[in-house]
């Protein structure tokens, strides 16, 4: 099946030899299994997207006519398993780690293709079961997604489920994290050093190590949540001599690291947007590779500042405060040589980079609302408050969201071979920052003011607060649809895309727009760093 | 772990790749471990004098018995594949079949001791449990689920071993390409490794 110009087809008329649905399903191309993981994906994350829209409205009081408060305890626990665990833990590394991980190293696939596939379905089983807990058992659980002891093995609702749904979702999440170390450290081509790599295979690589180390923890949690609510162990039932506060430590020495395995990937992402658009070498490659190395292990020393309230010693608080104000340090030095790259950079404005500029903007709030939250006096104060929820949305969809639309724009023309109408998509993102801050930062402001998360009623004084949120996540909606929207139209109806639209220089856009089956017709050398502008970026 | 690849192209043959891998996925199993490690430590700083009755009331001998047993298979796995290296195919077999029996020998001894605890009403939710202190609730609690955990861990590598043995007669696994069972043998010694910590930790907590 050779096109005319001579082209080997690509991944997506090429199936290996295999037909009909067993193309996708019983794939083991990287690239395929990047694009389900990215259709399963966002779909989950639509479903969330329309929870958090109900609960908007029901603190638009008129809508508790329609809405429980048990029902609510349910959305708010789902919203936040589904979104998390289905769509920002995965969401990065699962599909633009699996599409350009080997690409972007120079191999033909990933190390273990079969068990890249098992991966998915291990995904997919966990996604379904969690889908399942909601409409079995006792109903919707209503924990919160951090399923916290001695309510979660107390309550009726269908925990049990939920939580072996998780269990089985980090399965996914470790065999993939597997699976991209063995790949960085065998597959390389020729030449292609650890310091010629890409930073987004940096930042895979030290995703992939919290994903081995972080993830038994929460699944060994996760069993004996089941333990206790099938047979009653009595760990963390205080009845039983148990410890609640155990329970809360194991589920954040894996939940706290969980967040760096999402906000890493997107800041590897955004290590190669900017200097793709600015044309000129990264600035301060090796600071940007180790911070990551660092986030990754410092962030998994951090857990305890989530429990600050929970009764820990003053002695433990203070260590856990100032080893979160640590990971404040690498994280600056990622925002500072970014912006240092643009510095002087011939800059060649595309919507990628207009959303990795907004990715930077909201990350900044995100982060130093984290820096906030840090410090053991304001936490008291703020603890449990809508400012922890506003911070963390700042944070995971400001941050990881924004990071996977910007990594959307800027591979999109690679991975379907057409491109999107620019017009579009800029139209998306008016709605989606002034819906996305009018939501959030209202969720700030009202924390500061002592509105309390996951209550179903408020006092008069924060309505107004709500009202302005609400409105927010209405424009919030309305951006994703139209940016979903464009992209969706594009897949079928966009132009045919060249096959390096931004003038990249990193492997990926030396191959076809879509690639090739087996990315490479042949192994490349490589023989320079991953940013290498040949004409000193007047390019 | 998979040794195989999707495409013809992808022929390419790394034993230290799937070495790799399998090391990195024992990371997993031992981190898995430890956070019930972590758990034990903790309630036994709560309740030392409660883990010691515990431990008291477990049967040391058969634990000391069943470590023999899982030390032995690993000396049969590690024969196993010195046979198959050596090329003598038969002795390869012999041994790996060896394994799994000492495996399946380990947990019928266990299924004894467990059982011996369940007639003194030693298991989580039952009546007499209830009166007893909070500390060996806890004991009792982590002991059936460490030990627990550590057997299904020892079935899962029955399996695997088992899935082996039929490679291994099919030539699929033979001289040349012996990393799938070796892989294996990895496996069976962590399983083997973990249920040491257990023993002290447990049977001779007293």
């Amino acid at each position: 099946m050779i096109v005319a110009e001579g082209r080997q087809p690509s991944y997506l008329e090429d199936a290996g030899g295999k037909t009909g649905l067993m193309a996708w399903l019983g794939t083991t191309d990287h690239k395929r299994i990047g694009l389900m993981y990215l259709y399963a994906m966002v779909a989950f994350f639509f479903v969330g997207v329309g929870i958090g829209l109900v609960m908007r409205l029901v603190q638009l009081t008129t809508f508790q006519k329609l809405i429980s408060a048990q029902t609510y305890n349910a959305l708010f626990t789902v919203h936040g398993v589904i979104m998390i665990f289905l769509f920002v833990i995965p969401g990065l590394p699962a599909v633009f780690g699996n599409f350009f991980l080997p690409i972007l190293v120079g191999a033909k696939d990933v190390f273990f293709p079969r068990l890249n596939l098992a991966s998915w379905y291990f995904f997919m089983a966990g996604a379904i079961l969690a889908v399942l807990s909601l409409f079995t058992g006792g109903g919707a659980p209503d924990t919160g997604w951090s399923f916290y002891a001695p309510f979660s093995i107390k309550t009726g609702t269908n925990v049990t489920l939920a939580v072996f749904a998780a269990f089985v979702l980090g399965f996914s999440s470790m065999l993939t994290g597997i699976n991209f170390i063995t790949t960085i450290h065998r597959m390389r081509a020729p030449g292609m050093t650890w310091f010629r790599m890409p930073l987004f295979c940096w930042a895979a690589y030290a995703t992939s190590w919290i994903q081995i180390l972080a993830t038994p923890i929460v699944a060994i949690t996760l069993v004996l949540v089941m333990l206790e609510r099938l047979v009653g162990i009595g760990i963390f039932d205080p009845a039983k001599g148990g410890d609640p506060v155990l329970y809360q430590h194991l589920f954040w020495i894996y939940s706290h690291p969980a967040v760096y395995i999402m906000i890493l990937p997107a800041m590897g992402a955004i290590s190669e947007i900017l200097p793709t658009y600015a044309k000129r070498p990264i600035f301060g490659y090796k600071a940007i590779a180790f911070s990551s190395l660092s986030i990754a292990g410092v962030g998994s020393l951090v857990w305890a500042h989530h429990m600050f309230t929970s009764g820990m010693s003053e002695f433990a608080n203070m260590i856990f405060s100032l080893l979160t104000m640590l990971v404040a340090i690498p994280s600056a030095i990622k925002v500072f040589n970014w912006v240092s790259t643009l510095y002087k950079g011939s800059i060649d404005v595309q919507p990628a980079l207009v959303y990795a500029l907004t990715f930077i903007f909201l990350f900044c709030i995100g982060g130093l609302t984290g820096v906030m939250n840090g410090a053991l006096a304001i936490d008291v104060h703020i603890h449990d408050t809508y400012f922890i929820v506003g911070h963390f949305h700042y944070v995971m969809f400001g941050g990881t969201g924004f990071a996977f639309f910007a990594a959307l724009l800027h591979w999109f023309p690679k991975m379907f071979g057409r491109m999107y109408s620019r017009k579009a998509v800029y139209a998306a993102w008016g709605p989606l920052f002034v819906g996305f801050n009018m939501l959030y930062f209202s969720m700030l402001v009202l924390g500061m003011m002592g509105m309390p998360r996951r209550y179903y009623l408020h006092l008069p004084q924060y309505h107004f607060g709500h009202q302005v949120a609400t409105v927010g996540s209405w424009l919030l909606a309305l951006g994703l649809l139209m940016f979903f929207g464009a992209l969706l139209w594009a897949i079928f109806k966009g132009e045919k895309a060249e096959d390096n639209p931004w003038g990249g220089v990193t492997l990926e856009w030396q191959v076809p727009s879509p690639p090739p089956l087996e990315n490479f017709e042949e192994i490349p050398t490589i023989e320079h760093g991953p940013y290498h502008f040949p004409q000193g970026g007047k390019a | 772990m998979s040794s195989g690849h999707g495409h013809a192209a992808h022929a390419h043959r790394d034993d230290l790749g799937d070495k790799l891998g399998m090391w990195l996925f024992l990371v997993t199993e031992i981190v898995l471990f430890g956070g019930l490690f972590i758990a034990y430590s903790y309630m036994r700083s709560l309740y030392p004098a409660d883990f010691h009755h515990g431990g008291a009331e477990l049967n040391a001998t058969l634990g000391v018995i069943n470590t023999v047993v899982l030390l032995t298979s690993s000396l049969t796995m590690v024969l196993s594949l010195a046979a198959l290296q050596l090329g003598d195919l038969v002795k390869a077999k012999a041994f790996l079949l060896g394994t799994i029996l000492l495996g399946g020998c380990f947990l019928v001894i266990k299924s004894f001791e467990w059982g011996a605890k369940f007639q003194h009403h030693l298991y989580p939710g039952s009546a007499h449990m209830a009166t007893l202190p909070h500390g060996q609730q806890v004991f009792f609690g982590l002991y059936f689920t460490m030990t627990g955990l550590h057997g299904v861990h020892v079935l899962v590598g029955m399996s695997v071993l088992g899935w082996m043995y039929t490679h291994l007669a099919k030539g699929k696994i033979n001289q040349d390409r012996f990393v799938v069972l070796e892989n294996g043998g990895l496996y069976w010694h962590l399983v083997d490794v973990i249920w040491i910590f257990l023993l002290p930790l447990f049977y001779l907590a007293a």
